[in-house]
């Protein structure tokens, strides 16, 4: 019962995690490609600079949430995944320490640097965590010890690749979604042309990837979320065709979550399905801690989560405005703080 | 090197990189917050001045102090998988309640003080600082109690069935004496590590760099001063406890910090030991009754020995060698409380020639250079023989750190995310040193940037 209950909060810190970090990541693909000078990469980067490292949390809450409520899962995915996570990893550091750095120096080849380690640092996680968890749910050789017996190779697998080609493309559309919500002039209008095309292709990869998933093992209410979510996207392009830009953020938000929550409920109960043999899969049950443990976490979780999520939700409403490449100070400037008023 | 070997030499190497930053990282910001409430209180402006100057130099550290716990988080599960199986009941809820309640405030409110000086009230922008400030003591704290617990396994039970230790009792794991003594002492000696911080930065640009900014730097090296004694004085009352702690819950730890081999009354306390390759002393200088009153309070007072606390291990827990390497853990022991100490001193001696007015001699800036890596390296040592002093145990008396490491990760996996990260942080350090010393050197707060109110793109960092 409590473990059923920490399966679907560890999912909901997921969806957090995709769907905050998703438009970061996006945000980050684009970047060199949509950011024409050094004023619009930087116009850019500054939309998501106050809250990129707040929705980076979600995942490390996702990975201590995981390693509290189901130490047997934490152990299997990550000692497995060893050699993905480690490319996940350096790439998250690579990305952090280039948002932060970005501006410090006032030379144009220390910012195109940073340009594109952000580009890496965005696009090998978005990648690698569709990969990931295409995996967990198509099933990894996991032995009677719950060790996983395979190599970054096994994880290579078309399923997994085509996993990770859906986050992407996704993150990509939803990055492009918030650049159009939150940017002005050139850049807006550059997003929003760029979100037809990159949308439609998206569709067409998330289509067929929760359709081989389906087919692979039917799960009736897994399926009809997966087509909600194709809804929902089909819902953002129109809402972008009507220049919608709030409707069309909300609908690949939808997409995102609603994905996941189809992944997880496809995954249900088992939480690491074992392609060795089904009686070596790791479940919520065998995998999960003790209810005592299980219950002290609730506690803790119910309290705080409703907490984080009211003083993050305040942070967008604080910085809702749009920013744009005009305004960008020149790094002279801003390598020292604005004498505040 | 097997597996084993690399994976230990990863956490050593990752996990003292993490805290290089950390405690720089926890004092700052209190200090920045202090700065910037001086300025809303009295209006003068260099505290604003010296708000952002520490300020940006608390982001540049903080930035690593970020990427480098990313790792820090996951590696349990990716080298220590038997490890995390065996605790997660336990050490895993400190863990998650870390991150929900302290990663989440440190991270949003940062962006929210960082981007936010024209965007908030000014009462509301402070508060956000202080609320960061907060963020990183509950997050060491909750973190110092898993840490704890692994020292002092308390209120839960192993459950040999399941293979596991079991949680009963989450209260007692939060009051751990351990982590009652610990978290004291460690916030203590973050203190001391971001007084000498302020004070050096402080120091040197009084000696070399003055220009218009005296004033401003005046108040800051005593600021730091203040800090770094201050820090430098609990760390002697709660290390001395956590000594008298050591005692009873992990005799091997402190007998092994001495190199006292058989139990004695009495105990001497040894300043200066050498080896030779077979473990042999060559010289010793001692000083009679000092590791007993140390140890018990006491100078009569009876301090185990490694060689009868190895024929009790032995008794309790089967063949096996129970005992850390002796000269690691003697040698970081000293190196901290000498390194801590003599920071400490220098406070002492800038205060003393800074009093009324006066500015110390240009050669002192040497002293200036030096001294905030005493307190650095003082807390680097101090892990190192806290955490290689409770070898062979990775869970104190329960699991031995070779039953820990992950069984299907193989060593040339671990060799390539060793080399991988121990490159990746030596490039990272020569990138922020590089723009700490860039920043220390420049000007104490930009003249004349615009701050064009209406707008989202003034922050001042990105
Ligand atoms: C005594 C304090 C202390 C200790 C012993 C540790 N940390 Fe740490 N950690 C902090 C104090 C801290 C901090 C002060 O809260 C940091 C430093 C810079 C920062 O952003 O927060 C931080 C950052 C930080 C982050 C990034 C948070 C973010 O994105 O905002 C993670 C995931 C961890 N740590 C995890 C760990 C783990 C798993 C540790 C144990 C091996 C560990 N830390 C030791
Ligand atoms: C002044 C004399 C000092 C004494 C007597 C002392 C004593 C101790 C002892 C006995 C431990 C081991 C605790 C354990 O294993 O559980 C310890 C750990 C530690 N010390 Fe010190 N210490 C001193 C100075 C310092 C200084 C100057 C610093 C840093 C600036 C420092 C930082 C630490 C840290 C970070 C730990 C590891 C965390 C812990 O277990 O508490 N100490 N100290
Ligand atoms: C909290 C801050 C911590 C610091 C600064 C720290 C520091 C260290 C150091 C210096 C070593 C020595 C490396 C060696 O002996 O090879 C080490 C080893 C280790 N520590 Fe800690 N540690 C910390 C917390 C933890 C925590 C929370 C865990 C929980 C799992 C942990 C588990 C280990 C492990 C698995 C090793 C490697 C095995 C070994 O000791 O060799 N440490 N750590």
């Amino acid at each position: 019962m409590l473990h059923d209950i920490w399966f679907l909060l560890i999912a909901v810190l997921w969806i957090g995690y995709f769907v905050l970090e998703g438009f970061d990541f996006g945000l980050g693909i684009l970047l060199p490609f949509l950011g024409r000078n050094d004023a619009e990469r930087r116009a850019l980067i500054n939309a998501i600079g106050p809250v990129w490292d707040g929705n980076e949390v979600w995942v490390l809450v996702a990975g201590g949430a995981t390693f509290a409520a189901f130490p047997n899962w934490y152990a299997t995915l990550f000692s497995g995944f060893y050699m993905a996570l480690f490319l996940i990893l350096v790439a998250l550091i690579l990305r952090g320490v280039a948002f932060e750095y970005h501006s410090k120096r006032d030379s144009a080849r220390w910012r195109r640097a940073w340009d594109w380690a952000i580009f890496i640092g965005s696009a090998v996680p978005a990648l690698l965590w569709g990969v990931a968890f295409a995996n967990i749910v198509g099933g990894v050789p996991i032995d009677a010890n719950k060790e996983f017996t395979g190599n970054l190779f096994t994880l290579l697998n078309p399923y997994g690749l085509l996993g990770g080609l859906v986050t992407v493309t996704l993150f990509m559309t939803h990055g492009a979604a918030y650049i159009a919500l939150k940017t002005e002039g050139e850049l807006r209008r550059r997003a929003n042309a760029l979100l037809v095309f990159i949308g439609l292709v998206a569709a067409v990869a998330a289509v067929v990837f929760l359709g081989w998933t389906q087919a692979s093992s039917v799960v009736t209410d897994s399926a009809v979320v997966s087509v909600l979510a194709a809804v929902a996207l089909v819902g953002a392009l129109a809402a972008n065709r009507l220049g919608r830009e709030g409707w069309t953020f909300v609908a690949t938000a939808a997409t995102i979550a609603l994905a996941v929550t189809a992944l997880f409920m496809h995954l249900y109960p088992n939480v690491m399905p074992s392609s060795t043999n089904a009686a070596f899969s790791l479940t919520v049950s065998n995998a999960s801690s003790t209810d005592y443990t299980l219950s002290i976490m609730t506690v803790v979780a119910v309290i705080f989560t409703p907490l984080v999520l009211l003083y993050q939700g305040w942070t967008y409403w604080v910085f809702r405005k749009r920013v744009s490449a005009d305004r960008v100070p020149d790094v002279a400037a801003t390598a020292a703080p604005p004498a505040a008023n | 090197m097997d597996a084993l070997e690399l994976a230990r030499w990863q956490f050593g190497i990752t996990t003292v990189y993490h805290f290089l930053f950390v405690p720089l990282t926890i004092s700052l910001v209190f200090i920045v917050a202090g700065f910037q409430t001086a300025w809303l209180r009295t209006g003068n402006d260099k505290y604003l001045k010296l708000t952002h100057f520490y300020g940006e130099l608390f982001l540049i550290n903080f930035a690593l102090g970020v990427a480098t716990g990313i790792v820090q988080e996951f590696q349990f599960g990716m080298n220590w998988s038997d490890y995390s199986r065996f605790v997660g009941d336990i050490f895993g809820a400190p863990l998650a309640i870390e991150g929900l309640l302290a990663f989440f405030l440190e991270s949003t409110f940062l962006g929210l003080w960082i981007f936010g000086w024209d965007k908030l009230p000014k009462l509301v922008h402070l508060a956000s600082i202080w609320i960061v400030a907060i963020g990183t003591l509950l997050s060491a704290f909750f973190i110092l109690a898993a840490n704890a617990w692994m020292q002092q396994p308390v209120g839960s039970i192993v459950n040999t069935a399941a293979g596991r230790a079991e949680l009963k009792d989450f209260g007692a794991v939060l009051t751990n004496p351990t982590v009652l003594l610990a978290f004291p002492h460690v916030i203590a000696g973050a203190f001391m590590t971001g007084g000498a911080f302020v004070l050096g930065v402080a120091v040197w640009r009084l000696l070399r760099r003055a220009g218009a900014d005296v004033a401003p730097f005046r108040t800051a090296a005593k600021v730091g001063a203040t800090a770094l004694l201050l820090g430098g004085l609990f760390v002697l009352v709660t290390g001395d406890q956590l000594g008298q702690h050591i005692t009873t819950d992990q005799p091997m730890k402190l007998a092994a910090a001495e190199n006292l081999r058989t139990t004695e009354k009495s105990a001497p306390f040894s300043v200066f030991t050498l080896w030779d390759l077979s473990g042999k002393e060559i010289i010793s200088i001692q000083i009679p009754d000092v590791l007993s009153i140390l140890a018990t309070h006491d100078p009569n007072g009876q301090v185990q020995g490694i060689d009868n606390l190895q024929a009790q291990f032995q008794a309790t827990y089967g063949p096996g060698d129970y005992s850390p390497i002796v000269p690691v853990t003697f040698w970081s022991f000293r190196f901290m409380i000498g390194a801590g100490s003599l920071a400490a001193f220098a406070a002492i001696w800038f205060l003393w020639r800074m009093r009324k007015g006066r500015v110390p001699g240009k050669r002192e800036v040497a002293i200036a250079v030096v001294l905030p890596l005493l307190p650095l390296a003082a807390n680097s040592f101090a892990w190192i023989f806290t955490e290689m002093g409770r070898q062979p145990w990775i869970v104190y008396g329960q699991q031995l750190t070779s039953a820990g490491v992950s069984p299907s990760v193989s060593s040339l996996e671990v060799a390539i995310t060793l080399i991988g990260f121990t490159v990746l942080y030596g490039g990272l350090a020569v990138v922020e040193v590089g723009l700490l010393l860039k920043r220390i050197r420049g000007p104490l707060a930009a003249e004349g940037a615009s701050a064009d109110s209406a707008d989202q793109t003034t922050p001042f960092s990105y």
